[in-house]
């Protein structure tokens, strides 16, 4: 029996579950009720577009700031001494073993207008803020529930950077702007790739953090897509032009995310 | 410098640890005040013990954890056996396509099986529910444990199977005793992997489950959508205390593997 023929139960289930699923997408984004081919779906995700640019604005934002949050910490865990690194990652990623929607949670408690946070303003004079339902706490919560998924890709880049590059660098003659610039932003480029799709991903298509975090006036492509298929506004063809939408954005978004790898590149 | 880079560390788990720390201190709390601690108390957790709708979909989810995963484990290595024995382009378009629900966003894989059990709901008989929702965990399971194994056959050496049907060895006893043991670590980790994923996943399990069949996370979301009851601070404190337990545990087995293998 040749080994190839293995893989038979899985290609089955793949074409069936992975495979067909993702057609029917595409294929309910162009037919209508009848089953005929029309652009009307695609097109009305056009009416859309303010919640597509509002969606991609926040998790950029997200994501810019997870970046510029996660480099020192990721940085600051590779120069440890071995023995402490495992347990102070282990210690960083432990959040997000408890499930998102918990930590989502845990924020709702602290921004409400009764919350923790606006009891402290008010102790002291101040307040209260509206805290909740706000674009920012759903950037908050974005921060919060995807930094873990920043720091991992960019640590574990940095563990291989030697220390001795940093004496070359120095004894070359580089400030320690000119090391942090040409050496190690260079040298850690595909963490930063891996991390910003690890982020921007989730981010721009979560209904949770939006729904929990944002009230009803913060709405992100998710929850569009969402209420096509379970809510009022049952209409699972324009839900299906969503998804086509914002798979597309992502691919876009990725591909000129990877011209910047320099794995991918062929001249070095 | 290095006094920077500690208070910096300090700052960021303090934004970490925090909220989490909140939610368990006010699961002691003797009020519904989220601000206010005004007393100490057991009565959320004993609540939550009797609050059958949280222990029914608590079972659940650990039942459809430990199926999919067995299932999605023995898919997933007979599928990186067969595909690592596959020419160059059927293996990187089955490669290809079996990343996609890795890379996809979450929505996306929930929405396109959705929209695949509907349509076999409207032309066969089938209910949204445990069945749909096992479906569901096995497929976006499987990726994770091709994913863990492949890279054991890139490392491994393959004439040592064939060295072992030379020596008398039956294909099937050569397979159990040389390549097995070889890829073992890859089943193992792409098992606990598919496991983990399995407990935590909501955004998938919210498309595909139905009324009938909830798990956890789905029960804690429409708890959060009605009133504000701390039983919910309750539960993730016990959460978070198990999360605790089994990492240590987990750390603790490693570093005494480690100290083995360094001795011998």
């Amino acid at each position: 029996m040749k080994l190839k023929y293995f893989s038979a139960p899985y290609l089955v289930w793949m074409v069936v579950f992975i495979l067909v699923p993702l057609l029917m997408i595409a294929f309910f984004a162009f037919t209508n009720d009848e089953g005929r081919f029309t652009m009307k779906y695609i097109s009305d995700v056009g009416q859309y577009a303010n919640i597509f640019v509002r969606s991609i604005w926040l998790s950029l934002i997200a994501t810019v700031i997870c970046l510029v949050i996660a480099y020192p910490v990721a940085f600051i865990l590779s120069r440890m001494e071995k023995h402490k690194q495992g347990t102070m990652l282990m210690i960083v990623m432990l959040p997000m073993w408890m499930n998102f929607l918990l930590r989502t949670y845990a924020w709702m408690t602290l921004l409400g207008n009764n919350g923790i946070i606006n009891h402290l303003f008010g102790m002291i004079g101040l307040g209260p803020f509206k805290l909740i339902n706000t674009s920012g706490a759903v950037v908050l919560g974005m921060v919060y529930n995807y930094l873990p998924f920043m720091i991992l890709p960019l640590y574990s880049v940095m563990e291989k950077i030697d220390n001795s590059m940093f004496e070359a660098a120095e004894d070359l003659g580089c400030s320690y702007f000119q090391t942090l610039f040409r050496v190690i932003i260079p040298l850690s480029v595909p963490g930063i790739t891996s991390g910003i799709t690890m982020v921007f991903v989730p981010a721009i298509s979560t209904f949770i953090i939006s729904r929990m975090l944002g009230g009803g006036s913060n709405l992100l492509v998710g929850d569009l897509i969402e209420m096509q298929f379970l809510g009022n506004a049952y209409n699972p063809h324009l839900g299906a032009a969503m998804s086509l939408v914002l798979m597309v954005i992502i691919l876009v978004i990725m591909t000129v995310m990877n011209q910047f790898d320099p794995d991918d590149q062929v001249l070095m | 410098m290095k006094k920077i880079g500690k208070i910096y560390l300090g700052l960021v788990l303090f934004f970490l640890y925090v909220p989490i720390f909140v939610l368990i201190v006010f699961s002691f709390n003797e009020t519904k005040s989220r601000s206010v601690f005004s007393g100490f108390t057991f009565d959320w957790y004993i609540r939550l013990f009797n609050n059958r709708i949280i222990i029914s979909s608590l079972i659940n989810t650990i039942i459809i954890a430990c199926v999919s995963s067995v299932i999605s484990t023995v898919l997933g290595t007979l599928a990186a056996i067969g595909i690592n024995n596959m020419r160059k382009v059927p293996k990187t378009v089955v490669m290809n396509i079996t990343n996609m629900p890795i890379i996809n966003p979450e929505i996306v894989t929930g929405v396109s099986l959705m929209l695949l059990f509907v349509f076999f709901a409207a032309r066969m008989n089938l209910e949204f529910g445990f069945v749909t929702l096992l479906i569901a965990h096995i497929t976006f399971n499987v990726p994770y444990v091709i994913l863990n194994v492949m890279p054991k056959f890139n490392q491994m050496d393959p004439h040592i199977y064939e060295a072992a049907q030379d020596l008398g060895c039956s294909p099937v006893k050569a397979f159990r005793k040389v390549v097995l043991p070889e890829i073992m670590p890859g089943v193992i980790s792409g098992f606990l992997m598919s496991f983990t994923y399995s407990l935590d996943d909501f955004v998938i399990s919210y498309f595909t489950s139905g009324s009938t069949s909830q798990t956890l996370p789905i029960t804690i979301y429409s708890m959060t959508r009605r009133k504000v009851s701390p039983e919910i601070n309750a539960l993730s404190t016990l959460i978070f205390i198990s999360v605790v337990i089994i990492l240590v545990v987990k750390n603790v087995i490693e570093k005494r593997a480690l100290k083995k293998a360094g001795k011998i």
